[in-house]
């Protein structure tokens, strides 16, 4: 039972992961790695790591993708134009991956490569997945996961340098500056002699409006 | 499970770096553009007390940290000193040349920190999870730092490169750490070589999954035929981070290779031999046949470091201490070169203009008769005339090639590294021979011009007395791989 279980959402987790690269639509190919995300997560839950699933579920198909989808909608790329010329290359790229699957399956199905199916072993009573994994990352795992989070942190430090640019049309004045500023920065008192003919000038009142 | 028992001692110069990361990040925060030379100097005193610690913490035996997930031996730590000393290299050149195309902001000096960090992990890992997860944080700086000139269409164009070659690469070396973790049941390092001496290890499933390993590797140090990033990537970056890209990184592939090959898998060091023999031959033939080709320095110096590779790999197949400390001190002294290299492209270069044509170089003897000495320096080196450091750095790897009966490889190498002469002698022809185009002072720091003569006066010292960093090399490569 378990075994059919696991062949149906494989195959749906290959032709789904399939999909993501082959669908024309952005959107339909986020929607097939969220399918691809789920039922890798049911892959998971057969193994009996139901934490592990769950928050795949949650984390990456209730976050990341969401928020995937939201920015492939906001950006307007043309990706009918990213994918001109794409085809030109099949028939190369499809004879080696086709080599690469047949010497790939050759080996792995070959005899010699069989290993004993490894059973899973019985939980103990009182086994608690979360709880398990937690107590592995802080103690066996404490070094990796400590430099896994130090890259989480490179991804944002690299993010915001990349994205992060002051804009140059705002019109955006810094209120702090803008009240220190004294009478002679805004007020400049000209003395216009007087002449025969007046003639009216236009008030100065904007040469100090840019300089705060 | 107890603080101690964790034994994170031997790792003090690694957590160290790490606070001194972020806290340079935090400081660099409250840092005017106009006094960005704050956090330049941190760093640069981050380095300098990471290299204090890591003499004052030398370990002359292996010692396991962190559950096994971290080894302090002497490759280690010698390893993470030139990559220190590489790191702060590329800063101390690079300080004028960042400052005049605006890269001269705090996401260089902590990306670039980061990157450190994922270096020394790299060198001192003995699990397949932490040897990934460090080269995942260099690789990762990497890219955000090629694309760090982001108003740059073509340093765009190269990260983009590098990360999607990168991100491959990545995935070819985790398929096969799994088709490894499936044959021997294991990720760390030496419980996978107890495996494979004691036979329990699947040899079938072991070895394709080495396939996968060293096809990682290929793509991650740039051997031919998983080179085609190196060239794009050296030319559109920065050349800072070129350099950053191209010295200190060989060093931290070499001690990761050591690991995962020599630590791990040298039961199967027949079947990876084999490999390692086509991609050392075919990066020696293509990289110094197309440096020829080349008018653009940075990319002449990419050709060059995919056929510097090709040597390394070949100290490496020798699979015993012999050959692995030939490499070692190829890719130490390569550190050096390749960092002197750089250097003096940007010592030409100014506000404005790049000076990384080969042309650019023209008559650099008559305007500069020190610096054009200096240049001829590091080309006879990278080229392996007597008396210079690259030399004798060629020579270990021959000789440890002979030993193991494999002359036509040494053929080919020497061969190889004669075509190469020519392109790097064509560089001191240019500076020698022909007439100065253009006359523009120099206006780099006299900081960086003092390193980078103490830098390229080195190279020939140490191939005056290249004897004593050998012994010392070999030593560690000997102490290094006692069994744990």
């Amino acid at each position: 039972m378990t075994e059919a279980i696991f062949f149906i959402f494989s195959i749906v987790l290959i032709a789904a992961a399939f999909g993501v690269i082959a669908s024309k639509n952005p959107v339909h190919a986020a929607l097939y790695l969220v399918l691809s995300f789920f039922t890798g997560a049911v892959l998971w839950m057969l193994i009996k790591a139901e934490f592990l699933a769950v928050s795949l579920v949650v984390i990456y198909v209730g976050a990341v993708m969401v928020l995937f989808i939201f920015v492939v909608m906001m950006l307007d790329i043309n990706f009918e134009e990213l994918r001109k010329g794409f085809w030109q290359y099949v028939p190369v790229a499809g004879t080696v991956a086709a080599i690469m699957a047949v010497e790939m399956v050759m080996v792995l199905m070959h005899r010699a490569a069989a290993i004993d199916g490894a059973k899973l072993p019985d939980p103990a009573p009182g086994y608690n997945n979360a709880k398990v994994l937690g107590e592995l990352i802080y103690t066996q795992y404490f070094l990796p996961f400590q430099l896994a989070a130090v890259i989480l942190l490179v991804g944002m430090i690299a993010a915001i340098a990349l994205t992060l640019r002051k804009r140059k049309n705002t019109k955006y004045i810094n209120p702090a500056v803008q009240i220190k500023v004294k009478r002679d920065d805004r007020l400049r008192i000209v003395s216009v002699p007087v002449e025969a003919r007046p003639s009216v000038e236009p008030p100065k009142a904007d040469d100090g409006e840019q300089q705060a | 499970m107890t603080w101690t028992s964790l034994n994170a001692s031997f790792a003090t110069p690694e957590i160290f770096l790490l606070c001194a990361a972020c806290a340079i990040l935090l400081i660099d925060l409250f840092v005017s553009n106009a006094k960005r030379h704050i956090t330049y100097v941190l760093t640069l005193a981050a380095l300098a007390v990471t290299a204090y610690l890591l003499v004052t913490n030398y370990a002359t035996q292996p010692q396991l940290a962190f559950n096994k997930m971290f080894v302090a031996d002497p490759i280690a730590s010698i390893s993470k000193l030139g990559i220190v000393l590489g790191v702060a290299l590329v800063l101390i050149y690079g300080r004028g040349y960042a400052a005049a195309r605006g890269l001269f902001r705090g996401e260089l000096f902590t990306l670039t920190l980061f990157a450190l960090l994922g270096m020394m992990v790299m060198s001192s890992a003995v699990n397949f999870l932490s040897l990934y997860v460090g080269l995942e944080l260099l690789s990762l700086s990497l890219y955000a730092l090629v694309a760090l000139r982001r108003e740059s269409v073509q340093a765009t164009e190269a990260a983009m490169k590098y990360f999607v070659l990168g991100a491959l690469a990545s995935g070819m070396l985790l398929y096969g750490m799994s088709m490894v973790y499936g044959a021997t049941q294991s990720l760390d390092v030496t419980v996978i070589a107890h495996k494979i001496v004691s036979g329990e290890a699947n040899r079938l499933l072991t070895v394709f999954g080495l396939v996968f390993i060293v096809t990682g590797i290929g793509f991650k140090v740039g051997a031919v035929p998983f080179h085609m990033w190196v060239p794009d990537v050296y030319e559109g970056s920065p050349t800072l981070i070129a350099q950053l890209i191209g010295s200190a990184p060989k060093l931290a592939a070499f001690a990761f290779i050591i690991r995962i090959l020599a630590q791990g898998l040298e039961g199967f060091a027949f079947d990876w031999r084999g490999m390692l023999v086509v991609l050392a031959v075919l990066s020696l033939v293509i990289g110094n046949l197309t440096a020829i080709a080349q008018t653009n320095i940075k990319r002449m110096f990419a050709y060059s470091t995919i056929s510097h590779m090709g040597f390394l790999l070949l100290g490496i197949l020798v699979a015993n201490p012999i050959g692995y400390s030939a490499a070692f001190f190829y890719a130490f002294t390569y550190v050096l070169t390749a960092a002197a290299g750089f250097g003096l492209v940007m010592l030409l270069s100014r506000e404005g203009f790049e000076g990384d044509q080969i042309a650019d170089f023209k008559g650099l003897a008559k305007r500069s008769p020190w610096f054009a000495g200096m240049m001829l320096l590091v080309m006879f080196s990278m080229a392996g005339i007597p008396v210079f450091v690259g030399f004798f750095a060629k020579l270990a790897v021959l000789k440890a090639i002979v030993n193991l009966g494999m002359v036509w490889l040494a053929v080919v190498a020497v061969a190889m590294s004669l075509v190469g002469a020519f392109y790097y002698l064509r560089v001191v022809k240019v500076m020698y021979f022909d007439e100065p185009t253009d006359n523009t002072p120099i206006v780099a720091a006299a900081d960086a011009r003092i390193v980078l003569s103490l830098n390229c006066l080195l190279l020939l010292g140490m191939g005056l007395a290249p004897n004593w960093l050998l012994a010392k090399l070999a030593e560690a490569v000997q102490y290094s791989l006692l069994p744990l």
